[in-house]
């Protein structure tokens, strides 16, 4: 059985998050927050944009929020997604 | 116009979202030393996902790159460089650095199509940069120099001192080369952020020498160098009056004239009109 590839980018500081990438047959997105009762939906909803522009349609996503803005959920995903695409 | 730069980590958003409250004159977003090798490509994707996302029109946009020389520098700039941003800032800088950069530059905006042309600020911090002012300050396009006094001192292999006497002739020559090429002369940043009678007395001190600015690492520190680096009321005060007499009709066609029993000439007037123009940039008029 071949190893699914895993990547990360970001931190759990304040402001930031931690988003983990793994290979997958399907979209999954795992995430916990900070704010989930209040952002979860515009969290989810940054991370399938980013998935759209970047063409991904398979891949599991676990976002670990610590009150992270767009654009760093849009940034560390992007670099995960890179740091991913490296390893192959 | 520059009085404080302030340097801000490019891979933290707690500082990247709020690098335009601290009144910082420009802010120069850090890739190089405030960011660890591992996390290179991490920061230069958040910086410009963020300026992307939240344009920063009243500051000028500085980016510290890498050192010209190593691979990543490349894939900074072809990140990077936007019409989101306004300068490069270049460490360990010569006059081959400097002019690489200025091509490399002139090709990514050729390719992006950019509006308008990216400034440098090369970081005069190695012997060799500072031997070679001169010529950098020269290059197309580079509109200050910063003198980088901690690598500096590595470089001569001497402790940096409280009394920076070690760096007093880099100090100099880096300002002479601006002012011979009306360029600023941006100060070397004073590290010790909780000692603000230290800072006070260094800020000065440039300030008597020549320099224009001084880059700073801490929001602390803004406010203390945009006051020493402003003109004083007095100053503006004075040069008001100058430039009311000399606008009398009585002087207006005069190469000099005297005002306060004191000779004024060109030099004075225009200075003084430079220091109003500075005075309303920062709307102390």
């Amino acid at each position: 059985m071949k190893d699914l590839l895993t990547a990360s980018a970001g931190t759990m500081e304040s402001n930031d998050c931690l988003m983990i990438v793994s290979e997958s047959d399907q979209l999954t997105i795992d995430l916990e927050s900070i704010v989930y009762l209040q952002f979860k939906d515009q969290i989810e909803k940054v991370i399938r944009e980013t998935l759209k522009e970047k063409g991904i349609e398979k891949l599991h996503v676990h976002c670990q929020d610590k009150g992270a803005l767009d654009y760093t959920i849009k940034a560390r995903l992007l670099t995960a997604i890179e740091r991913l695409e490296n390893m192959r | 116009m520059r009085r404080s730069l302030l340097f801000i980590p490019s891979n933290s958003p707690a500082m990247l979202q709020n690098a335009d409250i601290f009144g910082a004159d420009g802010v120069i977003f850090d890739l190089e030393d405030a960011v660890s090798i591992s996390e290179k490509d991490a920061a230069r994707t958040l910086l410009d996902t963020f300026l992307t996302m939240y344009p920063l029109n009243k500051l000028e946009i500085i980016v510290r790159i890498n050192q010209i020389e190593t691979s990543i520098t490349s894939k900074e700039l072809e990140k990077i460089v936007s019409d989101r941003i306004d300068t490069i800032m270049l460490p360990k800088a010569t006059k081959e650095s400097t002019l690489i950069l200025l091509n490399q530059l002139r090709n990514i905006e050729h390719e992006k199509k950019l509006t308008k042309k990216i400034n440098i600020i090369p970081i005069i911090e190695m012997a060799t940069s500072v031997l070679e002012v001169s010529d950098i300050a020269k290059v197309e396009r580079v509109n200050g120099l910063l003198l980088g006094a901690e690598d500096l001192a590595s470089d001569l292999e001497v402790p940096r001192t409280l009394e920076s006497l070690e760096i007093l002739m880099p100090r100099a020559l880096t300002i002479l080369a601006a002012k011979a090429h009306k360029i600023d002369a941006i100060d070397t940043p004073f590290i010790h952020k909780d000692d603000d009678e230290g800072l006070v007395k260094d800020a000065k001190f440039a300030k008597q020498l020549g320099m224009n600015a001084k880059a700073c690492i801490h929001p602390n520190q803004v406010e203390i160098i945009n006051e020493i680096f402003s003109p004083s009321m007095a100053e503006i005060h004075q040069a008001l009056r100058i430039i009311e007499a000399h606008e009398r009709p009585e002087n207006i066609h005069k190469g000099a004239f005297s005002l306060d029993g004191k000779m004024v000439d060109k030099p004075i007037i225009d200075r003084a009109h430079k220091l109003i123009e500075k005075a309303k940039a920062w709307h102390l008029l």
